[in-house]
């Protein structure tokens, strides 16, 4: 995957509690073969009416805001395992989502896919939404390698925390599957080995 | 100090440790379907990876399959390509696909169990979030992306952090007319749509021991709707019970060792969990959601509560009210299907309270079995004929309405009771109003067309 070390960017808010990876991404886009093109149909539901035409009252609607980071409502990426959502984001120009509370599996896919889900408590997301909402070019900075989220100009900062090996994988742009491949010796080992296993195995 | 079930099958499953965080975890099962598979399988051959154990990976084309008239080319371009790819896919590397029109075709958290292809004590995996239905076996089983999807085809192995335990206790015996899927939607609206996240769940108590393998798959079906990364019951006689004689559960000697070592699964006395819940069943009625997230549920017969406008956006997707009570409110969907609720027992359920009754006439009601071997039983039974006469329509295997990703999609605007599990905004269709309930309370709505207790019409 793409590296991920900082970034400096305007944010843009979405303070909507438990968002969905339908809202994300609706499930009759999930049909393509490819891990490209999901972008177009990012909060689809959100962005168009049923007649294709864009709702002028959602964010991603207005020209005002702009960034590679989103700032969202408490328990973003509930419901389904689609990874197809963290690639939507990715593809839509996100790198960062700022929220108090993370759905466990959307978590997972974002950190797979060089998208950094950033938890911080919910006063700093509330800080950062009147900051955003005062001066919608407001910047904010995201220091993976430090952990710090920070507004330069008012010099809002909360630190985040992050696995070290996931930390390491995003830094480097290490995916996964190439550590676990090392790892094939020692997984026949454990086939061998395991107590339990002859009775799981399927006829 | 003794150990949690989830420890104890984590532990065994431990092939390396990558720092005190995260494990190596061996798969032992994994499940596939179009949906979730297209991606992974083209990273593999992108590196020249080989799907590592594919006898320990099972198949099957849900998401996105026509419910009607299966045994025809899949009209939708995209849909026929997706499913193409998985059987040309599953060709290519060697894995078992029980493709439209198989006799052990349907949802992949249907036939597994039914083929006994899920056993206790196992990690199983797949790229769908309801994966935790295969907990009801006394199993770790969770939903994956897609990137992990690959990880198990390269490796059989995931790298994991293991989540902390909660227990949810429930004591007593269910009322008449409540079931499995009024117990999980009761502890959801309990616990909160995030209330378990980061935990894996195990379910235990009197209420929980006393339920068929079906009503356990119900109950842990929905464990991801409150956050948690899975959820399982210990393993019993009435697990061996169902599992003796499946397809693929073991044979001969091999029934009795296995029968030994899933006995030895269950919590410790003496273990500590890291949060622990009680309930009572007979606290539980049956249970109807009215917002746009699961937890947002009451019991039939209750008010709308008033959360002083923190859930306005939902009530206006919703077009209810704080309040207002859902009984009586006119609807025209009503689904019986899905993952949760779309096994034999369930269709039986349906049966019962339809049998000599005919849905209103303004109603659309339709049933989709969770697998062709659910389809031929219910036929057996002599249950399709009470469906037809009722005005019910009963198809063919696939998720469905579940979340709308093939035609059948509620309108907009509309209401649908649904015995699936997700009530987002949209999830059946856009502008779709779903309403969550048990197979017994939907079948008692599409009879009298508009929400009842269905305890009205079976006592």
């Amino acid at each position: 995957m793409e590296k991920f070390t900082a970034i400096t960017s305007s944010a843009i808010p979405l303070p909507v509690e438990n968002i969905d990876t339908d809202q994300i991404i609706p499930a009759r886009f999930l049909k393509a073969v490819e891990r490209k093109g999901f972008g177009e149909n990012l909060f689809r539901d959100w962005r168009s009416d049923e007649n294709n035409r864009l709702k002028p009252d959602f964010v991603l609607n207005n020209p005002q805001y702009e960034g590679s980071i989103l700032v969202a409502g408490k328990n973003f990426g509930i419901g389904s395992s689609r990874e197809h959502a963290a690639w939507a984001l990715y593809d839509s120009g996100f790198r960062v989502v700022v929220s108090s509370f993370f759905g466990d599996i959307f978590k997972n896919n974002a950190l797979n896919n060089g998208l950094l889900p950033v938890q911080v408590t919910e006063h700093f997301v509330q800080l950062l939404l009147q900051q955003i909402s005062k001066d919608p070019h407001t910047k904010v900075t995201v220091d993976l390698h430090h952990q710090l989220i920070c507004v330069p100009s008012t010099l809002s900062i909360e630190p985040f925390k992050i696995n070290e090996y996931k930390k390491t994988c995003l830094l480097n742009g290490y995916d996964d599957i190439d550590y676990l491949l090392t790892l094939k010796d020692k997984i026949e080992q454990y086939e061998k080995t395991s107590e339990y296993i002859h009775l799981t195995r399927t006829t | 100090m003794g150990k949690t079930l989830f420890e104890k099958i984590w532990s065994a499953h431990i092939v390396a440790k990558v720092d005190e965080n995260i494990d190596v975890l061996y798969i032992d099962k994994h499940f596939i379907h179009e949906v979730t598979s297209p991606q992974a399988f083209a990273g593999l051959e992108r590196k020249n990876n080989k799907v590592f154990r594919p006898k320990q990976t099972l198949a099957t084309a849900d998401h996105n399959v026509p419910t009607k008239d299966q045994h025809l080319p899949i009209a939708d371009n995209l849909s026929r390509s997706q499913v193409n790819a998985l059987t040309e896919n599953c060709k290519n590397h060697g894995i078992t696909l029980y493709e439209l029109g198989h006799p052990y075709h349907g949802i992949v958290h249907v036939i597994g169990p039914e083929l006994g292809f899920t056993l206790p004590g196992m990690t199983i995996v797949c790229g769908d979030s309801h994966t935790s239905t295969h907990g009801a076996f006394g199993n770790i089983a969770f939903g994956i992306g897609t990137s992990e999807v690959e990880q198990v085809f390269a490796t059989q192995c995931l790298l994991q952090s293991k989540p902390k335990t909660m227990r949810i206790n429930v004591e007593g015996k269910l009322k008449k007319g409540v079931t499995a899927k009024d117990i999980i939607l009761y502890i959801i609206s309990k616990i909160s749509v995030g209330g378990a996240t980061g935990y894996f769940v195990e379910y235990a108590g009197e209420a929980i021991t006393r339920l068929s393998m079906e009503e356990r798959m119900t109950v842990c079906n929905m464990s991801i709707e409150m956050g948690a990364r899975g959820g399982l019951i210990a393993p019993d006689e009435i697990t061996f019970a169902y599992l003796k004689d499946k397809p693929f559960a073991p044979k001969g000697d091999q029934w009795q060792q296995a029968v030994d070592y899933w006995s030895s699964l269950y919590t410790d006395n003496d273990a500590v969990l890291n949060k622990e819940f009680s309930f009572s069943a007979e606290d539980v009625e049956p249970m109807i959601t009215y917002g746009t997230n699961p937890d947002m549920a009451i019991g039939i017969n209750d008010p709308i509560p008033d959360k002083k406008g923190k859930d306005a956006r939902s009530l206006q997707y919703m077009n209810l009210e704080a309040g207002a009570f859902l009984k009586n409110k006119k609807i025209n969907w009503v689904f019986i299907g899905s993952c949760t609720n779309s096994r034999i027992e369930d269709l039986r359920a349906v049966a019962e309270v339809i049998r000599g009754r005919k849905k209103a006439d303004h109603v659309s009601a339709f049933i989709i079995p969770g697998s062709s071997q659910v389809r031929e039983q219910a036929k057996k039974e002599g249950i399709e004929k009470i469906f037809i006469d009722a005005g019910f329509e009963l198809r063919e295997p696939g998720c469905s309405a579940c979340l709308g990703m093939n035609e059948d999609k509620v309108p907009q605007g509309e209401y649908c009771v649904s015995t699936s599990n997700r009530n987002f905004e949209g999830r059946q269709g856009p502008g779709a109003r779903t309403i969550l309930a048990s197979p017994l309370t939907a079948a008692a709505c599409a009879i009298a067309g508009k929400i009842i207790d269905v305890r009205e019409l079976i006592n």
